[in-house]
């Protein structure tokens, strides 16, 4: 059953893949008016913008040019950039470890965050304390990342002086920006923890581990929370989608130097090639947290079908 | 159930009721925006600035402060709420109908073409909504109708897919099968049957949709590719001011609230509305 199901499972991502591929060969070749002369600049003379488009194979047909463009992307070239006349990929791989440092912390405080209000919700369920926390969850998710960023940076670093304005290097630096994404993040996990946690109390193996004289802290522990966190892995890579987002503008604001900050200086810029890179890379790292997600839920609760699609 | 019926229930719960006053007076603002504006939004005012040429901060003529032009910001504010809602009913408009019109064929004729729909929004699932906005944006150079419209094709997705299990839920129901063998035609069953018991969802996915797309539209604006100014929008009156953010904090306050809260009021009436129309999904995420 397994081995069928991770080679379905994986047969599938990379058909994805390649439907990511072509939606950004659409972006990249057939929407702006002539990649070509944005490549070449303004200056550029007749002859090299006819140059340009010979080399990228503009003059080909339709699925030709695509074919190339893939077996370009197989092989790791995601373009030139318009402006900096560099490498795409170049650009994207100088930019992925800060960027993985900041996603790390950020879904471990969005995790710790979520697990633990979602988890004391539960418990106090239907008193103060329960709605407070959902309200709570409610403001955080309908917060935009980048009025929040503003808000914590002019309290925290301005005002209070906690924590450096902005910028790289040390563990102060990730702290602000990892907070602000993973509070901002924790609310759809606080109330999925919640339902989730509800729904396992009240079962009867609980009721049993109770009545058989276990702790309260050891039946929460051991019993309920192992059963109620099962639905938070696939939540994750759902999520990543709109954690990336926030990473854009979580890096932009507090000058992270990573994936999100140059999407940002390529968006002042209208550097597309560079912007569609992100998106692309981005798309990637979306299509293997689900597939990792979908080959992890399995082996943590082996009661799950694999096959109900 | 009659609509005052589901108004007066949604109202049981003290943060709904207030949620539903603020989005009535958030629109009925934007309609009289010409009548209830202190000042023209565009009105660069010489008065408005101090001598050294920074904006005011909040006072007795310009309530909320002023801008880095000298322009009042309560009054842009307003015309905001105008952009805010306009792009927040056509956008989310356009996802609905994208949404619904995908879900439903997808869940009612199945077979290839439902197979087809349904990998297509997983294929749309795989972009993170954000940086598609941005690089359609950028591509298209944006007015307020493309920026709706780039909006509304990132979030037709979600739509599509709780509009599809829906409709094979409801399909799969006895009193469709009873039609059915009573001879019904398809379209009798899709319209008479089968489309009235999809609005309660439709309706809770148009609520929550209009958060999103307020959130999404001020992002936008904020980096630049969204609403462009002088026309005023909620996000772009930050990404206007936001060099001068440690030394005029209102000019970001006072916008940020306003998101906040309209995202918000929508977000929780939308969850009250579920609970309401779909009992059966009460208390759940």
């Amino acid at each position: 059953m397994m081995p069928i199901y991770i080679l379905r499972r994986l047969g599938y991502a990379v058909l994805i893949l390649l439907g990511v591929s072509f939606i950004t060969y659409l972006l990249l070749y057939m929407i702006p008016a002539d990649p070509a002369r944005q490549l070449a600049g303004r200056s550029a003379t007749a002859e090299t913008v006819a140059n340009i488009r010979a080399q990228l194979g503009l003059d080909l047909p339709f699925y030709q040019q695509y074919f190339h463009y893939l077996m370009n992307l197989i092989q790791g070239d995601l373009g030139r950039s318009y402006i900096q006349r560099t490498e795409v990929s170049a650009l994207i791989s100088s930019r992925l470890g800060p960027t993985m440092e900041l996603m790390a912390w950020g879904i471990g405080f969005e995790l710790l965050i979520g697990v633990s209000l979602g988890m004391l919700a539960a418990i106090k369920r239907n008193t103060a304390i329960d709605r407070f926390l959902m309200a709570l969850s409610f403001v955080g998710v309908s917060s935009p990342h980048f009025i929040a960023s503003m808000l914590f940076l002019y309290l925290f670093a301005v005002n209070l002086d906690w924590f450096p304005l902005g910028g790289y290097g040390e563990f102060e630096h990730v702290l602000l920006p990892a907070l602000t994404l993973g509070l901002l993040g924790s609310g759809w996990y606080s109330r999925m923890v919640r339902s989730s946690m509800i729904e396992v109390l009240e079962q009867d193996f609980i009721r049993t581990a109770r009545s058989k004289g276990l702790t309260r802290l050891r039946v929460l522990f051991r019993h309920v929370l192992p059963n109620a966190i099962v639905p938070v892995i696939p939540m994750i890579g759902i999520d990543i989608g709109i954690f990336i987002g926030g990473l854009v503008v979580v890096e932009s604001v507090f000058g992270w130097p990573g994936l999100g900050q140059l999407a940002w200086q390529a968006i002042q810029r209208v550097d597309i090639p560079v912007i569609v890179g992100v998106t692309m890379i981005s798309a990637v790292a979306i299509v293997i947290a689900n597939l990792i997600a979908d080959l992890l839920v399995p082996l943590v609760d082996p009661r799950i079908e694999l096959d109900k699609s | 159930m009659s609509f005052p019926t589901v108004i007066r229930n949604l109202c049981r719960h003290k943060s709904v009721a207030v949620s539903l006053v603020l989005i009535v007076t958030v629109i009925s603002v934007a309609v009289l925006a010409p009548w209830v504006a202190p000042h023209d939004p565009n009105m660069q005012y010489f008065d408005g600035l101090t001598m050294e040429g920074a904006p005011l901060p909040p006072n007795d003529e310009f309530l909320l402060g002023t801008d880095l032009l000298g322009r009042d910001l309560l009054s842009r504010l307003i015309y905001g709420a105008q952009t805010s809602l306009i792009i927040g009913i056509v956008a989310n408009g356009i996802a609905i109908l994208i949404g619904t019109l995908v879900g439903v064929s997808a869940g009612f004729i199945r077979g290839w073409t439902g197979t087809i729909l349904m990998r297509l929004t997983d294929l749309m699932m795989a972009f993170p909504a954000l940086l598609l906005a941005i690089a359609l944006a950028a591509i298209l150079q944006p007015s307020i109708w493309i920026v709706a419209l780039v909006i509304a094709m990132v979030n037709w997705v979600q739509v599509a897919r709780v509009i599809y299990s829906e409709t094979i839920a409801i399909s799969s129901r006895e009193f469709i099968a009873v039609e059915r063998t009573l001879g019904a035609s398809t379209l009798r069953i899709l319209f008479s049957h089968l489309l009235p018991h999809l609005l309660p969802t439709i309706m809770v996915w148009a609520t929550l949709g209009i958060s999103t797309t307020v959130l999404l539209e001020a992002t936008l604006s904020f980096l630049g590719v969204g609403v462009q100014p002088p026309t005023p929008s909620w996000g772009n009156i930050i990404f206007e001011s936001q060099t001068y953010f440690t030394s005029a904090f209102w000019l970001v306050l006072f916008p940020g609230l306003a998101i906040i809260l309209l995202a918000l009021s929508f977000n929780l009436v939308g969850d009250a509305l579920r609970d309401e129309l779909d009992p059966s999904l009460k208390g759940r995420g």
